[in-house]
Protein backbone atom coordinates (compact mmCIF):
# COMPACT_ATOMS: atom_id res chain seq x y z
CA UNK A 1 0.00 0.00 0.00
CA UNK A 2 1.16 3.43 -0.62
CA UNK A 3 0.30 7.14 1.02
CA UNK A 4 -0.92 8.06 -2.89
CA UNK A 5 -4.52 9.47 -2.56
CA UNK A 6 -6.95 7.43 -4.44
CA UNK A 7 -9.53 9.03 -6.26
CA UNK A 8 -12.89 8.10 -5.17
CA UNK A 9 -12.00 5.51 -2.57
CA UNK A 10 -10.31 8.06 -0.24
CA UNK A 11 -13.18 10.64 -0.99
CA UNK A 12 -15.52 7.67 0.20
CA UNK A 13 -13.78 6.77 3.27
CA UNK A 14 -12.94 10.85 4.23
CA UNK A 15 -17.26 11.34 4.01
CA UNK A 16 -17.71 7.76 6.33
CA UNK A 17 -15.23 9.06 8.45
CA UNK A 18 -17.49 12.69 8.73
CA UNK A 19 -20.32 10.51 9.65
CA UNK A 20 -21.50 11.67 6.05
CA UNK A 21 -21.22 8.54 4.25
CA UNK A 22 -23.02 8.12 0.75
CA UNK A 23 -23.53 5.22 -1.96
CA UNK A 24 -24.38 5.14 -6.03
CA UNK A 25 -27.41 3.79 -6.96
CA UNK A 26 -28.34 3.53 -10.74
CA UNK A 27 -31.50 3.86 -12.73
CA UNK A 28 -33.02 0.51 -12.08
CA UNK A 29 -31.96 0.50 -7.94
CA UNK A 30 -28.89 -1.45 -8.23
CA UNK A 31 -27.03 -0.06 -5.05
CA UNK A 32 -23.16 0.72 -5.32
CA UNK A 33 -19.89 2.05 -3.74
CA UNK A 34 -17.85 4.35 -5.16
CA UNK A 35 -15.45 4.35 -7.19
CA UNK A 36 -18.01 3.30 -10.06
CA UNK A 37 -18.45 4.85 -13.63
CA UNK A 38 -21.20 2.38 -14.73
CA UNK A 39 -23.30 -0.17 -13.07
CA UNK A 40 -21.51 -3.76 -13.40
CA UNK A 41 -25.35 -5.45 -12.79
CA UNK A 42 -26.98 -3.51 -15.74
CA UNK A 43 -24.41 -1.11 -17.79
CA UNK A 44 -26.22 1.71 -16.42
CA UNK A 45 -24.23 5.15 -15.94
CA UNK A 46 -26.80 7.03 -14.53
CA UNK A 47 -25.69 6.84 -10.78
CA UNK A 48 -27.30 8.99 -8.54
CA UNK A 49 -25.44 9.88 -5.08
CA UNK A 50 -28.02 8.74 -2.15
CA UNK A 51 -27.30 9.34 1.74
CA UNK A 52 -26.07 5.84 3.97
CA UNK A 53 -28.50 5.21 6.44
CA UNK A 54 -26.71 5.73 9.55
CA UNK A 55 -27.06 2.08 11.04
CA UNK A 56 -26.81 -1.20 9.22
CA UNK A 57 -27.75 -5.11 9.78
CA UNK A 58 -25.43 -7.63 9.55
CA UNK A 59 -25.51 -10.16 7.01
CA UNK A 60 -22.49 -12.71 7.34
CA UNK A 61 -19.30 -12.30 9.58
CA UNK A 62 -16.44 -14.32 10.74
CA UNK A 63 -13.20 -14.62 12.75
CA UNK A 64 -10.53 -14.25 11.50
CA UNK A 65 -7.61 -16.01 13.75
CA UNK A 66 -4.96 -15.93 10.50
CA UNK A 67 -4.61 -13.27 9.02
CA UNK A 68 -2.69 -10.87 6.35
CA UNK A 69 0.70 -9.58 7.64
CA UNK A 70 -1.27 -6.22 7.60
CA UNK A 71 -3.32 -7.42 10.42
CA UNK A 72 -1.20 -9.44 12.58
CA UNK A 73 -1.28 -7.25 15.49
CA UNK A 74 -5.18 -6.82 14.95
CA UNK A 75 -6.44 -10.69 14.56
CA UNK A 76 -8.34 -11.97 16.01
CA UNK A 77 -10.75 -9.97 14.52
CA UNK A 78 -14.43 -10.13 13.35
CA UNK A 79 -14.78 -9.35 9.66
CA UNK A 80 -18.25 -8.57 8.56
CA UNK A 81 -20.66 -8.07 5.39
CA UNK A 82 -24.01 -5.33 6.58
CA UNK A 83 -26.22 -3.95 4.76
CA UNK A 84 -27.31 -0.27 5.32
CA UNK A 85 -30.51 0.16 3.24
CA UNK A 86 -29.70 -1.54 -0.03
CA UNK A 87 -25.61 -1.21 -0.13
CA UNK A 88 -23.72 -3.70 1.51
CA UNK A 89 -20.42 -3.02 2.90
CA UNK A 90 -18.12 -5.19 4.11
CA UNK A 91 -15.56 -3.82 7.31
CA UNK A 92 -13.71 -4.65 10.31
CA UNK A 93 -16.47 -5.07 13.66
CA UNK A 94 -15.04 -3.57 16.69
CA UNK A 95 -16.07 -3.60 20.50
CA UNK A 96 -18.10 -7.07 20.62
CA UNK A 97 -17.38 -10.16 21.99
CA UNK A 98 -16.89 -12.61 18.63
CA UNK A 99 -19.12 -15.29 20.16
CA UNK A 100 -21.47 -13.16 20.85
CA UNK A 101 -21.75 -11.27 16.93
CA UNK A 102 -24.82 -12.56 15.25
CA UNK A 103 -26.54 -12.18 12.26
CA UNK A 104 -29.12 -9.61 11.73
CA UNK A 105 -27.49 -7.77 14.21
CA UNK A 106 -27.39 -3.87 13.90
CA UNK A 107 -23.95 -1.70 13.64
CA UNK A 108 -23.32 1.79 12.65
CA UNK A 109 -20.16 2.17 10.28
CA UNK A 110 -16.97 4.78 10.25
CA UNK A 111 -13.09 4.72 9.36
CA UNK A 112 -10.62 3.96 11.97
CA UNK A 113 -7.30 2.98 12.16
CA UNK A 114 -6.32 -0.59 11.78
CA UNK A 115 -3.99 -1.68 14.74
CA UNK A 116 -1.02 -3.27 12.31
CA UNK A 117 -0.41 -0.55 9.93
CA UNK A 118 -2.67 2.20 10.94
CA UNK A 119 -4.32 1.88 7.07
CA UNK A 120 -7.96 3.79 7.28
CA UNK A 121 -10.21 0.99 7.81
CA UNK A 122 -14.39 0.79 7.35
CA UNK A 123 -15.22 -0.27 10.69
CA UNK A 124 -18.32 -1.19 12.52
CA UNK A 125 -19.73 -0.63 16.07
CA UNK A 126 -22.67 -2.47 17.42
CA UNK A 127 -25.59 -0.13 17.52
CA UNK A 128 -27.62 -0.39 20.69
CA UNK B 1 -18.96 -27.29 -31.77
CA UNK B 2 -15.55 -29.65 -32.84
CA UNK B 3 -14.28 -31.46 -29.79
CA UNK B 4 -10.86 -31.08 -28.62
CA UNK B 5 -8.74 -34.31 -27.64
CA UNK B 6 -6.90 -34.57 -24.48
CA UNK B 7 -3.67 -36.75 -25.43
CA UNK B 8 -1.81 -36.54 -22.92
CA UNK B 9 -1.58 -35.57 -19.01
CA UNK B 10 1.28 -34.83 -16.50
CA UNK B 11 1.82 -33.74 -13.07
CA UNK B 12 4.48 -33.02 -10.53
CA UNK B 13 3.41 -34.47 -7.04
CA UNK B 14 1.82 -31.87 -5.26
CA UNK B 15 3.45 -30.86 -1.86
CA UNK B 16 5.78 -28.57 -0.23
CA UNK B 17 8.87 -27.97 -2.46
CA UNK B 18 10.02 -24.82 -1.53
CA UNK B 19 13.36 -25.36 -3.35
CA UNK B 20 11.95 -26.34 -6.41
CA UNK B 21 11.67 -23.11 -9.34
CA UNK B 22 8.94 -22.85 -11.28
CA UNK B 23 10.05 -23.35 -14.55
CA UNK B 24 11.11 -27.02 -13.07
CA UNK B 25 8.37 -27.89 -11.73
CA UNK B 26 6.55 -26.91 -15.14
CA UNK B 27 9.07 -29.12 -17.22
CA UNK B 28 8.20 -31.93 -15.94
CA UNK B 29 4.99 -32.02 -15.66
CA UNK B 30 4.60 -30.51 -19.26
CA UNK B 31 7.62 -33.48 -20.69
CA UNK B 32 5.42 -35.90 -18.61
CA UNK B 33 2.34 -34.84 -20.77
CA UNK B 34 3.95 -34.71 -24.19
CA UNK B 35 5.36 -38.46 -23.42
CA UNK B 36 2.09 -39.23 -22.68
CA UNK B 37 0.91 -37.94 -25.54
CA UNK B 38 3.26 -39.51 -28.13
CA UNK B 39 4.64 -35.91 -29.14
CA UNK B 40 7.83 -34.10 -29.01
CA UNK B 41 8.25 -30.34 -28.21
CA UNK B 42 8.50 -29.39 -31.90
CA UNK B 43 4.93 -30.44 -32.43
CA UNK B 44 3.87 -27.69 -30.36
CA UNK B 45 2.24 -24.67 -32.07
CA UNK B 46 1.20 -22.81 -28.36
CA UNK B 47 1.17 -23.03 -24.82
CA UNK B 48 -1.38 -21.60 -21.93
CA UNK B 49 0.11 -21.53 -18.83
CA UNK B 50 -1.89 -20.68 -16.13
CA UNK B 51 -0.19 -19.17 -12.96
CA UNK B 52 -1.56 -16.87 -9.40
CA UNK B 53 1.39 -15.12 -7.76
CA UNK B 54 4.40 -15.61 -9.25
CA UNK B 55 4.93 -12.09 -9.58
CA UNK B 56 5.28 -12.01 -5.95
CA UNK B 57 6.50 -15.69 -5.23
CA UNK B 58 9.42 -16.04 -7.81
CA UNK B 59 9.63 -12.07 -7.98
CA UNK B 60 9.26 -13.19 -12.09
CA UNK B 61 6.65 -11.61 -14.43
CA UNK B 62 6.65 -12.56 -17.85
CA UNK B 63 6.75 -16.47 -17.38
CA UNK B 64 4.99 -17.65 -20.58
CA UNK B 65 8.26 -17.74 -22.76
CA UNK B 66 9.58 -19.52 -19.24
CA UNK B 67 7.15 -22.14 -19.94
CA UNK B 68 7.57 -23.06 -23.20
CA UNK B 69 11.38 -22.82 -22.43
CA UNK B 70 10.48 -25.51 -20.07
CA UNK B 71 8.68 -27.69 -22.51
CA UNK B 72 11.99 -27.41 -25.15
CA UNK B 73 10.44 -24.71 -27.39
CA UNK B 74 10.21 -21.39 -27.80
CA UNK B 75 6.75 -21.72 -28.80
CA UNK B 76 4.32 -18.45 -28.42
CA UNK B 77 3.25 -18.89 -24.94
CA UNK B 78 1.44 -17.21 -22.45
CA UNK B 79 0.63 -17.07 -18.82
CA UNK B 80 -3.19 -16.98 -17.89
CA UNK B 81 -3.83 -15.34 -14.62
CA UNK B 82 -7.56 -15.59 -12.98
CA UNK B 83 -6.37 -16.14 -9.40
CA UNK B 84 -7.70 -20.25 -8.26
CA UNK B 85 -9.16 -20.49 -11.92
CA UNK B 86 -5.93 -19.52 -13.74
CA UNK B 87 -5.05 -23.22 -15.64
CA UNK B 88 -8.82 -23.66 -16.15
CA UNK B 89 -9.13 -20.86 -18.27
CA UNK B 90 -5.89 -21.71 -19.77
CA UNK B 91 -7.95 -24.84 -20.79
CA UNK B 92 -10.51 -22.90 -22.17
CA UNK B 93 -8.37 -20.68 -24.10
CA UNK B 94 -6.56 -23.72 -25.24
CA UNK B 95 -9.45 -25.82 -26.24
CA UNK B 96 -10.94 -22.07 -27.90
CA UNK B 97 -7.28 -21.79 -29.97
CA UNK B 98 -7.60 -26.08 -31.34
CA UNK B 99 -11.20 -25.11 -32.35
CA UNK B 100 -10.61 -21.88 -34.51
CA UNK B 101 -8.00 -23.97 -36.23
CA UNK B 102 -5.43 -22.04 -35.81
CA UNK B 103 -3.75 -24.29 -33.54
CA UNK B 104 -3.39 -28.32 -34.14
CA UNK B 105 -1.09 -28.76 -30.70
CA UNK B 106 -1.63 -27.43 -27.52
CA UNK B 107 0.05 -27.67 -24.22
CA UNK B 108 -2.47 -25.94 -21.35
CA UNK B 109 -1.06 -26.10 -17.92
CA UNK B 110 -0.16 -24.32 -14.73
CA UNK B 111 2.10 -23.98 -11.53
CA UNK B 112 2.39 -22.63 -8.46
CA UNK B 113 4.98 -22.26 -5.80
CA UNK B 114 3.66 -20.42 -2.37
CA UNK B 115 5.64 -22.57 -0.13
CA UNK B 116 8.28 -20.61 0.08
CA UNK B 117 6.38 -17.47 1.09
CA UNK B 118 5.56 -18.97 4.52
CA UNK B 119 1.79 -19.08 6.00
CA UNK B 120 1.53 -15.38 6.32
CA UNK B 121 3.53 -14.01 2.73
CA UNK B 122 0.94 -17.03 1.11
CA UNK B 123 -1.87 -16.06 2.94
CA UNK B 124 -1.18 -12.47 2.00
CA UNK B 125 -0.67 -13.57 -2.03
CA UNK B 126 -4.06 -15.44 -2.07
CA UNK B 127 -6.10 -12.68 -0.26
CA UNK B 128 -5.04 -11.02 -3.50
CA UNK B 129 -7.58 -13.24 -5.02
CA UNK B 130 -10.53 -11.02 -3.30
CA UNK B 131 -10.93 -7.07 -3.81
CA UNK B 132 -8.25 -4.71 -3.13
CA UNK B 133 -10.40 -1.88 -1.74
CA UNK B 134 -13.64 -3.62 -0.63
CA UNK B 135 -12.40 -6.56 0.73
CA UNK B 136 -8.34 -6.81 1.98
CA UNK B 137 -8.64 -3.81 3.52
CA UNK B 138 -11.47 -4.71 5.16
CA UNK B 139 -9.26 -7.43 6.71
CA UNK B 140 -10.67 -10.17 4.50
CA UNK B 141 -8.56 -13.13 3.90
CA UNK B 142 -9.32 -15.45 1.45
CA UNK B 143 -10.11 -18.17 3.89
CA UNK B 144 -12.59 -15.06 5.68
CA UNK B 145 -14.17 -15.03 2.50
CA UNK B 146 -14.97 -18.51 1.94
CA UNK B 147 -16.49 -18.13 6.05
CA UNK B 148 -18.28 -15.33 5.35
CA UNK B 149 -20.00 -17.11 2.00
CA UNK B 150 -20.34 -20.40 4.86
CA UNK B 151 -22.46 -18.24 7.14
CA UNK B 152 -24.76 -16.55 4.63
CA UNK B 153 -25.37 -20.01 3.70
CA UNK B 154 -26.18 -21.91 6.85
CA UNK B 155 -28.34 -19.09 7.47
CA UNK B 156 -30.15 -18.95 4.30
CA UNK B 157 -30.68 -23.35 3.62
CA UNK B 158 -29.55 -25.00 6.78
CA UNK B 159 -26.50 -26.98 7.35
CA UNK B 160 -24.03 -27.27 10.18
CA UNK B 161 -20.24 -28.17 10.43
CA UNK B 162 -20.74 -31.17 10.31
CA UNK B 163 -22.05 -31.41 7.53
CA UNK B 164 -19.05 -29.88 6.03
CA UNK B 165 -16.51 -31.93 7.98
CA UNK B 166 -17.78 -35.13 5.63
CA UNK B 167 -16.63 -33.36 2.53
CA UNK B 168 -13.44 -33.62 4.24
CA UNK B 169 -13.19 -36.64 4.92
CA UNK B 170 -14.39 -37.80 1.80
CA UNK B 171 -11.72 -36.07 -0.38
CA UNK B 172 -8.97 -37.16 2.12
CA UNK B 173 -9.88 -40.82 1.76
CA UNK B 174 -10.27 -40.28 -1.84
CA UNK B 175 -6.69 -39.40 -1.82
CA UNK B 176 -5.46 -42.28 -0.09
CA UNK B 177 -4.66 -44.24 -3.40
CA UNK B 178 -3.37 -41.01 -5.35
CA UNK B 179 0.82 -40.46 -4.91
CA UNK B 180 0.63 -36.98 -6.53
CA UNK B 181 -1.59 -36.16 -3.67
CA UNK B 182 -0.37 -33.85 -1.22
CA UNK B 183 -2.34 -35.05 2.13
CA UNK B 184 -2.40 -39.17 2.00
CA UNK B 185 -4.06 -38.69 5.51
CA UNK B 186 -6.76 -40.34 7.00
CA UNK B 187 -9.44 -38.02 8.93
CA UNK B 188 -12.43 -38.24 10.63
CA UNK B 189 -15.13 -36.08 11.27
CA UNK B 190 -14.34 -35.35 15.15
CA UNK B 191 -10.67 -34.36 13.76
CA UNK B 192 -12.06 -31.61 11.05
CA UNK B 193 -14.53 -30.33 13.95
CA UNK B 194 -11.35 -30.36 16.41
CA UNK B 195 -8.82 -28.33 13.96
CA UNK B 196 -8.53 -24.75 14.52
CA UNK B 197 -10.30 -22.36 13.57
CA UNK B 198 -8.77 -20.22 10.69
CA UNK B 199 -11.44 -18.16 9.99
CA UNK B 200 -14.69 -19.03 11.64
CA UNK B 201 -16.89 -21.38 11.01
CA UNK B 202 -13.74 -22.81 9.26
CA UNK B 203 -11.07 -24.77 10.61
CA UNK B 204 -7.98 -25.90 9.76
CA UNK B 205 -9.42 -29.08 8.15
CA UNK B 206 -11.89 -27.31 6.06
CA UNK B 207 -9.16 -25.55 3.79
CA UNK B 208 -7.49 -27.06 1.47
CA UNK B 209 -3.34 -27.01 1.96
CA UNK B 210 -1.01 -24.43 0.61
CA UNK B 211 0.67 -26.66 -1.94
CA UNK B 212 3.29 -25.81 -4.47
CA UNK B 213 3.12 -28.39 -8.10
CA UNK B 214 2.53 -28.48 -11.76
CA UNK B 215 0.29 -29.35 -13.95
CA UNK B 216 0.19 -30.06 -17.97
CA UNK B 217 -2.25 -31.43 -20.67
CA UNK B 218 -1.69 -31.97 -24.65
CA UNK B 219 -4.46 -31.05 -26.45
CA UNK B 220 -5.15 -31.82 -30.15
CA UNK B 221 -7.52 -31.23 -32.99
CA UNK B 222 -9.20 -33.99 -34.37
CA UNK B 223 -7.82 -33.68 -37.80
CA UNK B 224 -4.56 -33.60 -36.02
CA UNK B 225 -4.71 -36.69 -33.85
CA UNK B 226 -6.69 -38.68 -37.10
CA UNK B 227 -3.59 -37.78 -39.50
CA UNK B 228 -1.29 -38.73 -36.47
CA UNK B 229 -2.47 -41.91 -35.38
CA UNK B 230 -2.41 -40.24 -31.60
CA UNK B 231 -4.59 -41.06 -28.76
CA UNK B 232 -8.67 -40.27 -29.34
CA UNK B 233 -9.81 -42.17 -26.02
CA UNK B 234 -11.15 -38.96 -24.53
CA UNK B 235 -12.36 -35.27 -25.86
CA UNK B 236 -13.40 -31.94 -24.10
CA UNK B 237 -16.91 -31.66 -25.81
CA UNK B 238 -18.28 -28.69 -23.38
CA UNK B 239 -16.25 -25.64 -22.44
CA UNK B 240 -18.05 -22.53 -20.43
CA UNK B 241 -16.66 -19.75 -18.61
CA UNK B 242 -18.69 -17.58 -15.86
CA UNK B 243 -18.17 -14.42 -14.31
CA UNK B 244 -19.33 -12.23 -11.24
CA UNK B 245 -18.56 -8.90 -9.54
CA UNK B 246 -15.47 -9.50 -7.88
CA UNK B 247 -16.42 -8.10 -4.21
CA UNK B 248 -18.87 -10.53 -1.99
CA UNK B 249 -20.32 -7.30 -1.13
CA UNK B 250 -21.50 -6.43 -4.96
CA UNK B 251 -23.57 -9.73 -4.83
CA UNK B 252 -27.32 -10.43 -3.88
CA UNK B 253 -27.00 -13.56 -2.89
CA UNK B 254 -23.39 -14.62 -0.89
CA UNK B 255 -24.81 -17.75 -0.74
CA UNK B 256 -24.87 -19.26 -3.80
CA UNK B 257 -22.30 -19.12 -6.84
CA UNK B 258 -23.95 -17.87 -10.32
CA UNK B 259 -20.82 -18.16 -12.55
CA UNK B 260 -20.63 -21.58 -11.76
CA UNK B 261 -24.06 -21.60 -13.36
CA UNK B 262 -23.46 -19.22 -15.86
CA UNK B 263 -20.39 -21.68 -16.61
CA UNK B 264 -22.01 -24.78 -16.68
CA UNK B 265 -24.95 -23.62 -18.76
CA UNK B 266 -22.26 -22.61 -21.47
CA UNK B 267 -20.69 -25.92 -20.91
CA UNK B 268 -23.80 -28.12 -21.45
CA UNK B 269 -25.32 -26.37 -24.16
CA UNK B 270 -21.71 -26.99 -26.09
CA UNK B 271 -21.57 -30.61 -25.20
CA UNK B 272 -25.69 -31.01 -26.05
CA UNK B 273 -25.62 -32.78 -22.07
CA UNK B 274 -27.77 -32.04 -19.23
CA UNK B 275 -26.38 -32.46 -16.09
CA UNK B 276 -27.99 -35.72 -15.31
CA UNK B 277 -25.87 -36.90 -18.27
CA UNK B 278 -22.78 -36.56 -15.62
CA UNK B 279 -21.22 -39.18 -14.00
CA UNK B 280 -18.43 -38.25 -12.05
CA UNK B 281 -17.12 -34.57 -11.01
CA UNK B 282 -14.09 -32.85 -10.21
CA UNK B 283 -14.77 -29.68 -8.27
CA UNK B 284 -13.17 -26.36 -6.71
CA UNK B 285 -12.95 -27.45 -2.94
CA UNK B 286 -10.50 -24.90 -2.06
CA UNK B 287 -13.10 -25.00 0.99
CA UNK B 288 -15.85 -27.23 2.19
CA UNK B 289 -18.55 -24.87 1.59
CA UNK B 290 -16.71 -24.33 -1.77
CA UNK B 291 -17.68 -28.04 -2.91
CA UNK B 292 -21.21 -27.46 -1.94
CA UNK B 293 -21.81 -23.96 -3.80
CA UNK B 294 -20.14 -25.98 -6.95
CA UNK B 295 -22.84 -28.96 -6.93
CA UNK B 296 -25.34 -26.40 -6.51
CA UNK B 297 -24.11 -24.01 -9.20
CA UNK B 298 -23.34 -26.81 -11.36
CA UNK B 299 -27.55 -27.98 -11.14
CA UNK B 300 -25.96 -31.52 -10.08
CA UNK B 301 -28.35 -30.31 -6.99
CA UNK B 302 -31.12 -28.26 -5.90
CA UNK B 303 -29.98 -24.72 -3.87
CA UNK B 304 -29.85 -25.84 -0.32
CA UNK B 305 -29.18 -29.59 -0.51
CA UNK B 306 -25.83 -30.36 -1.82
CA UNK B 307 -24.67 -29.72 1.81
CA UNK B 308 -25.44 -33.03 3.27
CA UNK B 309 -24.54 -34.82 0.30
CA UNK B 310 -21.06 -36.43 1.64
CA UNK B 311 -22.81 -36.71 4.91
CA UNK B 312 -25.47 -39.03 3.09
CA UNK B 313 -22.99 -40.63 0.81
CA UNK B 314 -24.53 -39.48 -2.28
CA UNK B 315 -20.96 -38.21 -3.85
CA UNK B 316 -18.80 -40.98 -2.04
CA UNK B 317 -16.62 -43.62 -3.97
CA UNK B 318 -19.56 -46.04 -4.01
CA UNK B 319 -22.50 -43.04 -4.20
CA UNK B 320 -24.68 -41.71 -6.73
CA UNK B 321 -22.31 -39.24 -7.82
CA UNK B 322 -18.80 -39.65 -7.41
CA UNK B 323 -17.26 -36.31 -6.25
CA UNK B 324 -13.44 -35.62 -6.37
CA UNK B 325 -12.15 -38.86 -6.35
CA UNK B 326 -8.90 -37.60 -6.97
CA UNK B 327 -8.88 -35.90 -3.58
CA UNK B 328 -9.94 -32.95 -4.61
CA UNK B 329 -7.89 -29.50 -3.93
CA UNK B 330 -8.42 -30.34 -0.24
CA UNK B 331 -6.81 -33.63 -0.60
CA UNK B 332 -4.83 -34.16 -3.80
CA UNK B 333 -4.00 -30.46 -2.95
CA UNK B 334 -3.98 -26.88 -4.16
CA UNK B 335 -1.05 -25.17 -6.00
CA UNK B 336 -3.50 -22.44 -7.63
CA UNK B 337 -2.36 -22.23 -10.97
CA UNK B 338 -2.09 -25.62 -11.50
CA UNK B 339 -5.50 -26.64 -10.31
CA UNK B 340 -7.68 -26.30 -13.04
CA UNK B 341 -5.37 -28.01 -15.52
CA UNK B 342 -5.06 -30.84 -12.76
CA UNK B 343 -8.83 -30.87 -12.47
CA UNK B 344 -9.07 -31.87 -16.42
CA UNK B 345 -6.20 -34.38 -16.24
CA UNK B 346 -7.89 -36.26 -13.06
CA UNK B 347 -11.31 -36.44 -15.02
CA UNK B 348 -9.62 -37.75 -18.23
CA UNK B 349 -7.47 -40.73 -16.81
CA UNK B 350 -10.63 -41.72 -14.58
CA UNK B 351 -12.41 -41.70 -18.08
CA UNK B 352 -9.89 -43.65 -19.42
CA UNK B 353 -9.09 -45.96 -16.71
CA UNK B 354 -5.40 -45.15 -16.34
CA UNK B 355 -6.63 -43.13 -12.50
CA UNK B 356 -5.73 -44.70 -9.08
CA UNK B 357 -9.89 -44.38 -8.80
CA UNK B 358 -10.94 -44.93 -12.28
CA UNK B 359 -12.39 -48.06 -10.55
CA UNK B 360 -15.40 -46.48 -9.23
CA UNK B 361 -16.42 -45.03 -12.38
CA UNK B 362 -15.56 -47.87 -14.84
CA UNK B 363 -19.03 -47.37 -16.56
CA UNK B 364 -18.99 -43.48 -16.96
CA UNK B 365 -18.49 -41.84 -20.25
CA UNK B 366 -19.12 -37.98 -19.08
CA UNK B 367 -17.12 -36.32 -17.00
CA UNK B 368 -16.83 -32.87 -15.60
CA UNK B 369 -14.21 -30.41 -14.28
CA UNK B 370 -15.06 -27.24 -12.53
CA UNK B 371 -12.31 -24.21 -11.43
CA UNK B 372 -13.16 -21.42 -9.71
CA UNK B 373 -11.40 -18.01 -9.15
CA UNK B 374 -11.39 -15.42 -6.19
CA UNK B 375 -14.81 -16.65 -4.29
CA UNK B 376 -16.30 -17.53 -7.79
CA UNK B 377 -16.27 -14.53 -9.34
CA UNK B 378 -14.68 -16.51 -12.07
CA UNK B 379 -15.71 -19.84 -12.94
CA UNK B 380 -14.47 -22.29 -15.73
CA UNK B 381 -16.27 -25.65 -16.51
CA UNK B 382 -15.33 -28.28 -18.82
CA UNK B 383 -17.12 -31.71 -20.37
CA UNK B 384 -15.37 -34.14 -21.19
CA UNK B 385 -16.67 -37.20 -22.68
CA UNK B 386 -15.00 -40.63 -23.63
CA UNK B 387 -15.26 -40.71 -27.43
CA UNK B 388 -17.55 -42.92 -28.99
Amino acid sequence: MTDAHEDGYDAFLDALEAGEGYYYECSNGHALVPPRHVCPHCGDRELDQVTLPETGELVTHTTVAVPTPQFEDDAPYVTAIATFGSVKLTGILRDVDPSDVKIGQSVTVTVESAETTDERTITFHPHN
Amino acid sequence: MSKAFVAGTGMTAFGTFPDRRGRDMFAEAGLAALDDAGLEPADIDEVFYGNFVGTLAENQGHQGPLASEALGTTAPSRRVESACASSGLAVRDAVRAVRSGEADVVVAGGMERMSNMGTAGATDGLARAADDLFEIRSGVTFPAAYALMTRAYFDEFGGDREDLAHIAVKNHDNALVNDHAHLQEEITVDDVLESPEIAAPLGLYDACPISDGAAALVLLSPSYAEEHGLDTGVAITGSGHGGDTMALQDRQSLATAPATRDAAEAAYDDAGISPDDIGLVEVHDCFTIAEVLALEGLGLYSYGEAIGAARRGETCRDGTLPVNLSGGLKAKGHPVGATGAAQVAAVRNLLNGTHPRADAVDDVTVGLAHNAGGTVASAAVHVLEVAR
